[in-house]
């Protein structure tokens, strides 16, 4: 009897064991979990379907075949509206690139500016610079489009009456036009002569970093560098007969004909974004700088550096680490944040891509998934090239 | 980002033994502003700057600004500034949007009602937090939820979302995507530092996605997407939609502030917890969220500040926030057409934006300092 119930209780406290551990546990909630996702994926795709059917809409990626029927009114590539709705995306995705790349250029400088700014000893820049960033952070990037577009680029003059800059470069509600090169044959031998004068600048650099190392003797490298760079296709150009025409912007009867027009969707963008996300860059300049202790400083001013030296040499390496994560953020951002696009008209991949071709084929599933998936893959791929940034600055580390 | 207290300090503080008057101003001026020769340009060029932006505000705000007039046909004179009486004729608008004259007071109240609760919770050392926040969380999201929307049942009419708009959608949008995003931004916040690899790799997947691609993708997302999601017999409307959308946005990113202030909790905090018997209830209830949140509360204003401006984008799927009611006035009224009518509308805008979100940032700097929190010099 009592054999019996010795026993039960040893099969309970089993189970009881197997409830209070935390493997088991760990198990059962992750069956939940799964079965959770499971029934809602299913649930999902269920549904999805039955709405597609009810709506009379084929799913799949034979869309991007069909002809787009629409003009964009800038492209990177070539695309006229007999095209497919696949180089409407290409179109977009380009776009998007170049105001990304663009804004991030635009949005460094002047972020390291007002940040540097904001650090200066003189109590007026410091102050203006944190006016900047005062203002310009706590007022909503969309807000920045519209100023830009709507209350200052629409309102230049109209073509008749253009603003004309010097260079030929005319500016009116229509865009800038700039003069267009045109290369001529014979303009090869300039393109390698500026790939020659980099290899042999980068050679030239390494000779001197290996010297460096070992003598301690620096090399002047900024005259030889801009004669290599610079100086030698110059010469090229020169010597083979100056192989370039222009193609200048032409006053014509109703609007400027001929040059290279930069829109004013992409100018206002390509400045509402890049003066936003500057305030956030100074910030993170302002904070690596200051995060780089005191000591260093005077470490290196006692060695004899020159404050010219102690900047670039000490404070700047050591401070671009901290830096550099959240700077990789503010890119990020600005890549995303130039899908307001659409509310200003630019042409990028959501607007054209997820805008229009969505609105035309109502191949909302597909359009959706590919949009999402390019910017996933857009941060990937900047989170990744910054994390070997990241760690080849580290290594430097002890 | 943080936003950084104050400004730098200043290197020509008067030490006890250095003279004072004009001398000390000269001393200052001579070190701050008159350093060197380049100092001495820099600051020539930012008396311009300084110079310029101020006229130019002057000039265009008040100087030249026009004050008084029933139409756009009075903002329409040759070299006229702001044309302000667009501001005042479109003020309810802005405010309000379409929402009903007669059952304004329903949103002044839902205002008072939140005023009342959000004060003393947002002072520290004023008792009772405790009851504050369940009014908060639950007395007051009933209360708002009956007075904005009404019920026959209290004799409130009904008022559809459709003529909800300006202030009051900003307002609507942030809030509730901030209170339902939190709860949720702190189990993501917790699952992704979970020791069960398919909870973590659930949370790290969400967050990562969410995170990867724009909000407006997310706001086309939920509001195309979901109701292909969703049985045929549920639909419900725009504002609702926006409201997951950006809900989901931000939970994601307020999970990774939340995983900050988990990650600054030192071990021993989760092995003492362990040793003394707590459940994982227990110990992350009651020893370690209570010191992360208190740790991550700067970074969560600084959250509820991004989500504030963000709440503008709701423009891309049809909704008329604050910016997007003066956008439409400013593009589609023709009785205000004016050379200056969007000017004078995104200075309005702007400024409003500017004193909530600047607002936001000063308390959280603010409560830095109360808390100890801040990064320590």
């Amino acid at each position: 009897m009592s054999n019996l119930t010795s026993r039960d209780g040893a099969k309970a406290r089993k189970l009881l064991d197997h409830l209070y551990n935390p493997k088991s546990r760990g198990i059962f909630f992750q069956l939940v979990m799964l079965a959770a996702i499971l029934w809602l994926g299913y649930e999902v795709v269920l549904n999805v379907a039955h709405n597609l059917e009810a709506q009379g809409i084929a799913s799949g990626f034979g869309f991007l075949d069909r002809t787009a029927g629409f003009d964009i009114s800038q492209t990177l590539i070539p695309y006229s509206n007999t095209m497919s709705y696949g180089r409407v995306f290409w179109v977009g995705l380009a776009n998007t690139l170049l105001v990304a790349g663009l804004g991030i250029v635009l949005a460094t400088i002047i972020g390291f500016i007002v940040g540097a700014a904001r650090l200066s000893r003189n109590w007026l820049i410091a102050k203006l610079a944190t006016l900047y960033i005062e203002v310009l952070r706590n007022l909503p990037p969309l807000l920045m489009l519209f100023v830009v577009y709507f209350g200052v680029l629409k309102n230049l003059p109209s073509p008749k009456a253009s603003l004309e800059l010097p260079f030929s470069i005319y500016l009116n509600a229509r865009g800038l036009y700039m003069p267009m090169a045109h290369r001529e044959p014979g303009f090869g031998v300039v393109i390698a002569a500026a790939l020659i004068g980099i290899a042999a600048f980068v050679a030239l650099w390494q000779w001197a970093r290996h010297r460096h190392r070992l003598t301690g003797h620096p090399t002047p490298l900024l005259l030889p560098g801009l004669v290599l760079v610079f100086g030698l296709p110059l010469v090229a150009f020169v010597l083979a007969g100056m192989p370039l025409s222009f193609d200048l912007p032409v006053q014509g009867r109703f609007n400027l004909t001929g040059g290279i027009v930069v829109q004013p969707e992409l100018a206002a963008l390509l400045t509402g974004l890049s003066l936003y996300t500057a305030a956030f860059i100074a910030e993170n300049v302002r904070s690596g700088i200051q995060g780089v202790p005191a000591g260093q400083r005077e470490a290196a001013a006692a060695l004899g550096l020159k404050p010219r030296q102690i900047l670039w040499l000490v404070v700047l390496p050591q401070a671009m680490r901290i830096i550099v994560p959240p700077l990789t953020n503010q890119y990020l951002n600005l890549t995303k944040n130039s899908s307001l696009a659409i509310a200003i008209g630019y042409p990028d991949l959501v607007s054209v891509f997820a805008g229009t071709v969505l609105n035309q084929t109502n191949q909302a599933v597909e359009v959706i998934l590919i949009t999402m998936s390019v910017y996933l893959v857009l941060s990937l791929l900047t989170s990744l090239a910054m994390n070997i940034v990241n760690v080849r600055m580290s290594l430097v580390e002890r | 980002m943080r936003a950084e207290p104050g400004p730098q300090p200043m290197i020509s503080r008067t030490r006890p033994g250095e003279k004072r008057g004009v001398h000390a101003v000269a001393i200052w001026l001579h070190r701050n502003l008159f350093s060197s020769w380049s100092s001495t340009a820099l600051t020539l060029m930012g008396c311009v700057l300084v110079y310029w932006l101020v006229t130019g505000i002057f000039d265009w705000a008040i100087w030249r600004a026009i004050f008084y007039g029933a139409d756009g046909s009075a903002c329409r004179v040759e070299g006229a500034g702001a044309c302000w009486p667009f501001v005042t004729a479109k003020f309810q608008l802005f405010m309000y949007g379409r929402y009903p004259t007669e059952e304004l007071w329903r949103v002044n109240v839902t205002y008072a009602l939140a005023l009342a609760g959000l004060v003393p919770l947002m002072l520290p050392g004023v008792p009772g937090k405790l009851w504050l926040a369940i009014y908060m969380l639950v007395i007051f999201p009933i209360a708002a939820f009956l007075l904005l929307t009404g019920s026959s049942w209290l004799g409130l009419p009904v008022v559809s979302t459709e003529l909800w708009g300006g202030l009051l959608v900003t307002l609507v949008v942030s809030c509730v995507s901030i209170a339902v995003s939190f709860p949720l931004a702190i189990l993501l916040a917790l699952a992704r530092r979970s020791d069960l690899p398919l909870i973590r790799w659930s949370a790290i997947v969400f967050i990562e996605f969410v995170r990867g691609v724009p909000l407006v993708m997310v706001l086309f997302f939920a509001s195309v997407m979901l109701p292909l999601f969703l049985p045929a017999d549920i639909t419900f409307d725009k504002l609702l939609r926006a409201l997951i959308g950006i809900a989901l946005f931000s939970a994601a990113y307020l999970a990774e502030v939340v995983r900050g202030g988990l990650q600054a909790i030192p071990r021993g905090q989760f092995e003492a917890a362990d040793a003394l018997g707590l459940s994982y209830t227990q110990k992350m209830g009651l020893v370690i969220l209570p010191q992360a949140l208190k740790f991550v509360i700067p970074g969560i204003v600084n959250s509820f500040i991004a989500l504030f401006k963000d709440t503008s984008l709701v423009l891309v799927i049809g909704l008329f926030d604050l910016l997007g009611i003066v956008q439409q006035s400013v593009a589609a009224d023709a009785n205000w057409f004016s050379p200056q009518t969007a000017a004078t509308g995104y200075v309005f805008a702007g400024f409003v934006f500017w004193i909530f979100c600047f607002g936001m940032s000063r308390y959280s700097v603010w409560l830095e300092g109360r808390l100890g929190t801040g990064p320590r010099r």
